[in-house]
């Protein structure tokens, strides 16, 4: 029986990305969240709704994560989770790919980019369609509505 | 010789060391690789005939004409349609599906119905979508029986004399679901609808001939039976294609134009305008006739004793789930999953040992859902994939389950 090369799956699989794969720290439901937002990959219809509980001050106290995603999605999401906890809105939004790559410390291929920057991309519309400070949570806004 | 060792020798690209691993190829279905007699065949004629068709009045124009038409009568010939002027060339199967789509829309009212199958890949379902909306017309969709077959009983249900047209893949690109093809055609003529099939996934691995299936319409692409990506094919019945007007307009498909109308060319130029893909047309010549040499039943037989291979083994790993019917009701086509791995997780971690497989949706969502998942990972076989590939495919899918 062969077993993947370790050079070749572990440049792709980073122990970071292995570890918050199998034990994502902030995945499932949030409630309390008041802004929320789903979409998908269309390269392989992977899913990731990104659910922020954003305080009337703008702090984002806590976020969490679901969805049907991959190694690396799941991991990115997990990762951008802790990111934006704490920050404000506009800090959060200042957070780019770099700031994922630097955490999950992969080599990752052009045609896996995607799976990074699917959570950066739902968390931007989370923040777009969220409270001004002061006001009630919006719908969640999703490009892809669910069939 | 069993066909791979026969053919082997004849893929340059299979010297390619990927990942450290000598390349293991099973993603035929997306897009299958190219015998050296194709690359060459189109390098001659860059270098040789070069010039554009039908309307040179100069040697290298008469050559790269008369090479062009000699595809189309190659097409006939491998396709059994009774008529060169049945063989219409596209850009590919999306292209030629869309073509029809927009030929057939045309003549479509307000409540007239299309028929297509849970199966279908988006190629020939989104034209479809685009053609009922514009045109107030129904799509209906034949559902999945639990082993992966049309529920034919369902699809008598959904004919009816609104029924104007039934499209349907011949082997899912998915499932591998081999469809019968004569008995739907049957069905649909019995209300008086079009039938447009889409082959492929059918066109590269079984032994086709229009004159049986009865068809109206049959499309499929160079690029997944050895061939260059950028044409293929659409045979259309020519009682059909006569009585159609042409969908796209541009030089080469009128006889003589004024200016607020025009004459419309013969089959089958009628439904090729503008300049067609002639060195892909000698490269699918050159394809055909790699094929016809190793002859198209054994090739079926090469790749159904792969794609058991591949299904019994599968099954057999703890963890695995494999989608589909038995190896003798599908094409080359073999859809799993690993308990507990993301699809393109799968993929990549197969892409680690040199093991090129496909992931995701395959463009095929809806049976996804149906399926009830995101994405498979998915194998497909050519003529070069040998036995000992798929038992590499299954002793390193077995190790997959550790691998995150």
């Amino acid at each position: 029986m062969s077993t993947p090369t370790p050079s070749a799956a572990q440049s792709l699989y980073s122990d970071v990305i292995r570890e918050r794969w199998r034990r994502p720290r902030h995945r499932g439901e949030l409630p309390g969240a008041n802004a929320v937002a789903e979409d998908v990959n269309p390269l392989c219809g992977d899913r990731v709704r990104l659910m922020l509980a954003i305080e009337p001050g703008g702090r984002i106290a806590a976020a969490r994560f679901v969805g049907d995603s991959c190694a690396i999605s799941t991991a990115s999401a997990d990762v951008l989770a802790d990111l934006v906890a704490g920050r404000s809105r506009e800090e959060a939004r200042a957070l780019d790919v770099a700031d994922l790559l630097g955490v999950l410390q992969a080599e990752i291929r052009p045609t896996r980019m995607r799976c990074v920057t699917l959570p950066l991309s739902v968390l931007g519309q989370a923040l777009d369609g969220a409270p001004a400070a002061g006001q009630p949570p919006s719908a969640p806004s999703s490009r892809s509505p669910r069939p | 010789m069993r066909l791979d060792e026969q053919t082997r020798q004849d893929f340059p690209i299979l010297e390619r060391i990927v990942n450290g691993r000598p390349l293991v190829y099973f993603d035929s279905g997306a897009s299958s690789q190219k015998p050296r007699v194709v690359l060459e065949a189109m390098n001659r004629y860059y270098e040789r005939s070069h010039a554009n068709v039908h309307r040179s009045i100069h040697t290298l124009g008469e050559e790269a004409t008369e090479l062009y038409e000699v595809a189309r009568d190659s097409v006939q010939r491998f396709i059994g349609a009774p008529s060169r002027e049945e063989v219409v060339f596209t850009r590919g199967t999306t292209d030629g599906l869309g073509l029809i789509a927009e030929t057939i829309g045309r003549t479509l009212k307000t409540g007239d119905e299309i028929v297509v199958t849970e199966l279908e890949h988006h190629s020939n379902l989104i034209p479809w979508q685009l053609v009922a909306r514009d045109r107030g017309a129904v799509l209906r969709a034949v559902p999945l029986l639990a082993d992966g077959t049309l529920d034919l009983v369902a699809l008598d249900r959904l004919l009816s004399p609104r029924t104007r047209v039934v499209a349907f893949a011949h082997v899912s690109n998915v499932l591998g679901t081999t469809v019968p093809v004569r008995e739907i055609v049957r069905r649909a003529r019995a209300v008086n609808a079009l039938t447009v099939v889409d082959g492929a996934q059918a066109a590269p691995h079984l032994r086709l001939d229009m004159s049986a299936l009865e068809c109206d319409f049959y499309v499929f692409s160079a690029h997944k039976m050895l061939g260059p990506t950028g044409i293929g094919v659409m045979y259309g019945r020519r009682a059909v294609l006569d009585s159609l007007e042409p969908g796209r307009g541009g030089s080469e498909m009128i006889k003589e134009v004024w200016i607020d109308h025009a004459q419309w060319n013969d089959l089958p130029w009628r439904f090729e305008p503008g300049t067609p893909p002639i060195a892909e047309a000698v490269g699918l010549t050159a394809a055909i006739e790699y094929l016809e040499k190793l002859g198209m039943d054994r090739v079926s037989e090469h790749e159904r004793a792969l794609t058991r291979q591949a299904l019994e083994g599968l099954r057999r790993i703890p963890g695995v789930t494999v989608y589909g019917p038995p190896a003798d009701e599908r094409g080359a086509v073999v859809s799993f999953a690993v308990e507990g791995l993301h699809p393109h997780d799968v993929a990549a971690l197969l892409d680690a040992e040199g093991i090129a497989v496909r992931a995701g949706h395959h463009c095929a969502m809806p049976l996804m859902r149906s399926l009830g998942v995101v994405g498979t990972s998915r194998a497909t076989f050519s003529v070069f994939n040998s036995p000992d590939e798929v038992a590499l495919l299954l002793s390193t899918v077995a190790g997959l389950r550790s691998a995150l």
